[in-house]
């Protein structure tokens, strides 16, 4: 008989039968058994109170992205020997591994990256709500000024969900932003004006015009920021 | 249909006739025939060693000598420092820096009197002493070449020279005498690892990609190499491609693979060029295609340009490139052995590691394995770049020191400079400065030093470069070459190239040296993917070794080397100034006046910072501080 944990206050004590499909592992020293072929994020999400994991770019009705590293938590696959980050949306639920999402050092590096996303987003609610929750009172770098943190939600859903692909992730690294095909900011007729985009996305980046159709987040590149690789046509619009 | 005859002819349909055709390449081979080799590589095209090729053809055509004389234009030597390269056969005189007008001389003296031309020798600045052969020059003979010693040997656009070298029988040997099980475990027993930078043991990665369940498989070769100062995926790709072709055949045959890709930079025309004809010979020549020497095994590779980004080197976002998507990479939780290119299993390996493959299969996991180091087998290539003498290709064991390859090899640092830091392992690297230089080069000892292998890069840096300016180039790239997914990397950077260039420009404040060691560690925890992780490498490393050359910029608003403007200043020693007025004359910006022969002044205020007075003046009186 093990004691296997289905929320944060309720256990049950069940003897481990073989071949079910089942995956047993630990997550914050409390037992749990799912079903197999989940992410360790899906699986807590049947199991309320056990694991502490903020998400922003998460959404159970489209496929995990892993862009935002808040679900980051250590894991051990050889019994608590070696922990290391990984993204708990992507990373399996795998049999006999131990799951640490609150540890010191994982609020350390969630505070890190809340504080990278704060320096961009510095008026965005959800941001500001994560900021205070992991107490990131005033980033140390320069900031900027949008909400769009790139998660990705809005393109993902457009094509899973709607099959529609209207928009997407163009350019890199500070540069990369929502646009529609070939590079435009007005939505064509490739868009069917559905709103999912506007509805998924975490931070409300996206509103809908008085067209009918999103109004997609500009990047906006502060001059300081401009690098070595900026052409001219890249400059602020 | 003329053609097709023709190719159909050529088609080489078992290891007999595969012997048969080498046999014939060797016999008739005239032995006493001079052969006249010009390094066809980036760098010597780049001095001009087309012209030079032009030249001897020209020349040879002129003299009607073309049945002494065999011409050929090779892939890159190695020995870029000294290029343009001409090697003179059989015995392979070594002349550099050669310019077009020199090749009739060549001709008339070398080849048809038999004499050396002198002036076109290396002269060993150790021991002031010319050298007449290329196996004696002190660069070579210290290497072992045993991937790119090759190039120097064939035209890379005749694959018969490939044959006649012992080319595809490792391919032959792989599908007639090996199964593929003995094929995974005598890789896995050489001890290869992965030499694209992560140094994952190769022999595991085709394990599990050999067992992994599918009916249809992929064989990728990874050609996307972009760091800077790196050139020698290219440079094998370019100078010999069939021996990535033949790694290629055996891993697809030990896996059991029919389709394979090599995926390769839009910016190497050369190697794009080159890997194409190889292909398309291998195909004639019945190496590549359907049932290869009539062994029932089929396989055939097609060519993929890379559009130029950096992160497209990363496995997953190079598969991702494959598939027609962004160049993002994914999580690899799920090894790409198992779930790849079209979420099938694929066996993907960087060019160095292909060409690896048909030598080990030839001369055994046994002798393999006996070079090199414990943990680290083999040789590796590094391109030899920066503030040193012979840059170049180079070609080592591992576990040589650094001091080795940068002193004996490399000649040293020009001008009798001091060795400042080594940046290893490309823009992700780490620097090593000069108290490591006796490390031994593998995996194990660099990523030990917070550096890593990389895909051989060796940057050279000596006293002249400022380390955070250094740094700040680094991460400058690798901010622009992020891909943007994940909010470590890309936000992460991007502040990180912002302290940098503040602290530049004499902006530091005493909490950025935390601050940037806080935000490395985000960086190469909380990032995506490998390149995300290692991005921080450069900053991490300098301030292991380097603080007090951050401190000297943040604290006293000095750059020690000399590098930063806002950092530096230019005075004129009175004492030595004889006031020749060259550098006022110079002075874009009028800063500098004074009577005639009387001392100069510099009107701080007007100067830029150019440097121009420091360059004309003859007596050393301009002073930077």
């Amino acid at each position: 008989m093990t004691k296997y944990w289905l929320s944060s206050d309720e256990a049950v004590e069940v003897t481990d039968a073989k071949d079910t499909g089942a995956v047993h592992f630990s997550v914050d020293d409390k037992n749990v058994m799912v079903s197999g072929g989940q992410t360790i994020f899906e699986a807590l999400q049947r199991l309320p109170g056990i694991g502490n994991i903020p998400v922003l770019c998460y959404n159970s009705s489209v496929r995990p992205y892993g862009a935002c590293r808040l679900c980051t938590v250590e894991i051990s696959e050889d019994g608590g020997k070696n922990f290391r980050f990984v993204a708990a949306c992507l990373y399996p639920a795998k049999e006999g591994i131990i799951v640490k999402t609150n540890t010191d050092k994982v609020r350390k590096l969630r505070k890190g990256i809340i504080e990278l996303l704060l320096a961009r987003c510095p008026n965005t609610k959800i941001i500001k709500e994560l900021a205070k929750e992991y107490g990131v009172e005033k980033p140390r770098f320069s900031l900027g000024d949008q909400n769009c943190i790139l998660c990705g939600l809005c393109v993902r859903a457009c094509q899973e969900i709607i099959g529609k692909s209207a928009i997407s992730l163009v350019n890199r690294g500070i540069f990369k932003e929502v646009a529609a095909p070939f590079y435009a900011y007005e939505l064509g007729e490739g868009c069917i004006g559905c709103g999912d985009c506007s509805y998924v996305c975490p931070t409300g980046a996206i509103a809908m015009g008085s067209n009918g159709k999103p109004v997609l987040p500009k990047v906006k590149i502060p001059f300081a920021e401009m690098g070595a690789n900026t052409s001219k046509e890249k400059l602020p619009r | 249909m003329e053609q097709l005859q023709q190719a159909l002819d050529k088609r080489i349909k078992t290891v007999v006739q595969l012997e048969q055709l080498r046999q014939s390449l060797i016999d008739g081979k005239d032995t006493g025939r001079m052969a006249v080799s010009v390094c066809g590589g980036t760098a010597c095209l780049a001095l001009g060693a087309r012209e030079i090729a032009t030249a001897f053809k020209q020349e040879i055509e002129k003299r009607e000598i073309q049945v002494k004389v065999e011409f050929k234009e090779t892939g890159c030597q190695g020995f870029c420092a000294r290029g343009p390269v001409v090697l003179v056969g059989p015995k392979n005189i070594f002349y550099q820096k050669v310019k077009p007008e020199d090749v009739p001389e060549i001709i008339e003296e070398t080849i048809l009197k038999g004499k050396i031309i002198k002036r076109l020798l290396y002269t060993d600045p150790a021991v002031k002493q010319e050298i007449t052969y290329e196996a004696d020059v002190p660069f070579y003979k210290k290497q072992a070449r045993l991937i790119i010693g090759t190039n120097s040997e064939i035209d890379p656009t005749d694959i018969e020279q490939y044959i006649a070298l012992g080319g595809y029988s490792a391919a032959a040997k792989a599908l007639f005498q090996m199964s593929p099980e003995k094929i995974v475990d005598e890789i896995t027993r050489s001890g290869l690892r992965g030499r694209g930078g992560g140094g994952f043991p190769t022999g595991r990665k085709w394990q599990s990609c050999r067992v992994a369940e599918g009916d249809i498989k992929y064989v990728i070769c990874n050609g996307d190499e972009g760091d800077p100062g790196s050139y020698q995926d290219g440079s094998i790709l370019g100078g010999n491609p069939h021996s990535v072709i033949e790694g290629m055949i055996i891993g697809a045959y030990a896996i059991g693979s029919h389709e394979g890709y090599i995926y390769v930079r839009n910016e190497y025309p050369l190697a794009v060029k080159h890997a194409r004809i190889a292909i398309e010979q291998a195909m004639d020549y019945g190496l590549l295609g359907d049932n290869i020497l009539g062994s029932g095994f089929s396989f055939k590779v097609t060519i993929n340009k890379g559009g130029g980004a950096f992160v497209c080197g990363e496995s997953s976002a190079l598969i991702a490139s494959l598939e027609g998507k962004v160049g993002e990479p994914k999580a690899k939780y799920v090894h790409m052995a198992e779930k790849g290119l079209w979420d099938r299993p694929s066996l993907l390996n960087n060019v160095k590691t292909w060409a690896n493959v048909p030598l080990i299969i030839n001369k055994g996991s046994a002798w393999y394995s006996k070079i090199g180091t414990a943990g680290s087998k083999g040789t590796m290539v590094f391109s030899l770049v920066g503030k040193i003498n012979n840059s170049g290709l180079v070609e080592i064991p591992m576990g040589v020191t650094l001091r080795k390859m940068i002193y004996d090899i490399g000649g040293g640092i020009p001008g009798g400079k001091k060795f400042k830091a080594v940046q290893a392992g490309g823009p992700s690297g780490g620097c090593i400065p000069e108290q490591y230089l006796d490390t031994p080069v593998d995996f194990d000892e660099l990523t030990g030093l917070g550096s890593m292998m990389g895909s051989g890069g060796m940057i050279v840096m000596d006293e002249d470069n400022c380390i955070v300016d250094v740094a700040r180039y680094f991460i400058e790239f690798l901010k622009g070459e992020s891909c943007g997914k994940c909010v470590p990397c890309r936000e992460g950077l991007a502040k990180l190239s912002e302290i940098l260039t503040r602290i530049t420009r004499g902006e530091g404040r005493p909490e950025d040296i935390e601050t940037m060691t806080d935000l490395g560690e985000i960086i190469h925890d909380g990032a995506l993917c490998g390149l995300g992780r290692s991005a921080a490498n450069p900053v991490l490393s300098t301030l292991r070794y380097f603080k007090d050359e951050y401190l000297a910029h943040i604290n006293d608003k000095k750059c020690p080397a000399g590098v930063c403007r806002e950092l530096i200043e230019y005075t004129i020693d009175t004492k030595k100034c004889n006031g020749c007025g060259v550098c006022a004359r110079n002075c874009t910006t009028k800063a500098i006046s004074g009577e005639k022969r009387k001392a100069h002044t510099i009107n701080q205020g007007l100067c830029v910072k150019c440097g121009v007075c420091e360059d004309s003046c003859k007596f050393g009186a301009v002073v930077k501080r």
